[in-house]
């Protein structure tokens, strides 16, 4: 399986060492060039405008955008950002997901935390809750369209959805030891 | 379900999420501004560039929280602060502000000769400079979520950021290529905590990021620390005491993702304007090197 990472700025070596534990071989993508073949697509946590602005100067957003229509892509904190279409602010956005985001909800870096939430849609995921870990994370504020909500904190607040092909999460599975986010995320791409 | 807060994941988190970015020093809410306009991953907010540091001579000490405050309204992008060594005041008064990351800073006077922060009893994180190893892990031990060369700050001459990156990272090659036995020696030889020592053989890498600071003045400085290995970059006065910031702060973050790149980077290097004068690290007397504060 060919999965690409988009590895402008953040922490995408996190993702490559989860897909590498999982037996699949990562692709780096920093230029248009680099998303032939793929049949994945992982946008990884960092700063949502560095990593927008590079993907703009380097003529990433139309082909990142095309790639999406037919594709699987799932996008963390900063990539969840990148794919809605609303983060309350102007900066460059794929625009692929009706979702509206708002960036830093949950305060500055003293606000960030770990928290424990049961997932029914991954494996043994009610028995087994999944590691959350949240750094000045964003919050999808709201789902339309065709979107669907995929995981709540307990208020209710919303902090995953998934619309088709297209998975976004404000928290990051690739900060844990826990791989059944991207196991799931690698179901969705066979899909 | 309880939420924990302030967890060392969390705080070694934030410094995962500005990985392969640029920090941009600046004194003002419109640096700030043309530092997040060029794709900066974060600021750190100060009165004084090092370069004005060192030629206004006098006590340097935490910025007004008024500026940084200022500073935090501007932008979205996360906002550091620095704090004299071993001045855990200041680093309260700082971390009360919400600022997001707080830099214990040999570029400030030191307040305490002997001693650096408990960084373990703050929320906020801390990033701290080294020159080798056996620092890095020292500050590791005491709570530091994030490292950083010293280099020599305020000069805008790369070779001491150089000296310093090749160290830390010759310094773990050597580790890595240790038997299992000489790790207690080797511990003691450069005064680190054993765990530490264990922990970062094994990973073959330091246990926290560490970017490259002090001296960054172009695009090509930029890439060299980048392909030396580190795993981003601080930029203090090579931005603002350039002929043209904002495009000099973008160029540097292209430099930095597209590292190994020479096309591209030969590309945002042109143009550029004045880089900053600069002082050659080796004319400075030994009395004013910066690098050479921390214990």
């Amino acid at each position: 399986m060919n999965i690409g990472v988009l590895s402008l700025q953040g922490d995408f070596i996190e993702h490559y060492q989860v897909l590498q534990a999982l037996g699949v071989t990562p692709r780096m993508v920093r230029l248009p060039k680099d998303l032939e073949g793929l049949q994945g697509l992982i946008l990884p946590g960092g700063e949502s405008t560095t990593i927008g602005k590079l993907a703009t100067a380097f003529d990433l957003m139309e082909p990142i955008r095309q790639f999406g229509k037919s594709h699987a892509i799932w996008g963390t904190c900063a990539g969840a950002i990148l794919l809605s279409k609303d983060a309350e602010r102007d900066q460059p956005l794929l625009n692929l997901m009706d979702i509206t985001v708002a960036r830093n909800a949950f305060g500055r870096q003293v606000d960030s935390f770990e928290v424990d939430l049961p997932a029914s849609f991954l494996q043994d995921g009610l028995e087994m809750p999944f590691h959350a870990v949240f750094i000045r994370a964003p919050i999808i504020r709201s789902v339309t369209g065709e979107a669907e909500i995929l995981l709540t904190l307990p208020d209710g607040q919303i902090i995953a959805a998934q619309q088709g092909n297209l998975l976004a999460t404000s928290f990051h599975p690739e900060l844990t030891d826990d791989y059944r986010f991207h196991q799931y995320f690698l179901e969705l791409v066979r899909s | 379900m309880e939420q924990q807060v302030a967890t060392f994941k969390v705080k070694k988190g934030l410094a995962q999420m500005l990985k392969g970015g640029v920090i941009m020093d600046v004194v003002t809410p419109d640096h700030a501004k043309i530092a997040e306009d060029a794709g900066a991953v974060a600021v750190m907010a100060l009165e004084r560039v090092p370069a004005d540091i060192r030629a206004h001579g006098g006590v340097a000490r935490m910025s007004d929280p008024e500026l940084i405050m200022q500073i935090m309204d501007a932008v979205s992008i996360p906002v550091m602060a620095k704090c004299r060594i071993g001045h855990f005041v200041e680093a309260q008064i700082l971390e009360s502000l919400g600022v997001d990351y707080l830099d214990e800073s040999e570029v400030l006077t030191p307040a305490d000769e002997a001693h650096h922060i408990n960084k373990h009893n703050f929320k906020v994180p801390f990033v701290c400079g080294c020159r080798n190893l056996g620092e890095a892990l020292r500050r590791i031990g005491e709570g530091a979520a994030m490292m950083r060369t010293k280099g020599e700050a305020g000069t805008g001459d790369v070779v001491e950021a150089v000296r310093h990156a090749r160290t830390v990272l010759g310094d773990i090659k050597r580790l890595q290529n240790m038997p299992e036995e000489e790790l207690m020696s080797f511990a003691k030889e450069i005064s680190a905590p054993y765990d530490l020592v264990k922990e970062t053989r094994d990973l073959g890498r330091l246990p926290v990021v560490n970017f490259a600071a002090g001296g960054i003045a172009t695009p090509a400085d930029a890439g060299l620390m980048m392909q030396l290995g580190v795993d981003g970059v601080f930029v203090g006065s090579g931005i603002f005491k350039s002929g043209d910031p904002a495009k000099r702060a973008q160029a540097i973050v292209r430099a930095t993702t597209h590292y190994n790149d020479p096309a591209i980077l030969a590309e945002v290097s042109r143009n550029l304007g004045d880089a900053m004068v600069g002082r050659q690290v080796t004319d400075i007397p030994e009395a004013e090197l910066i690098a050479t504060r921390g214990w």
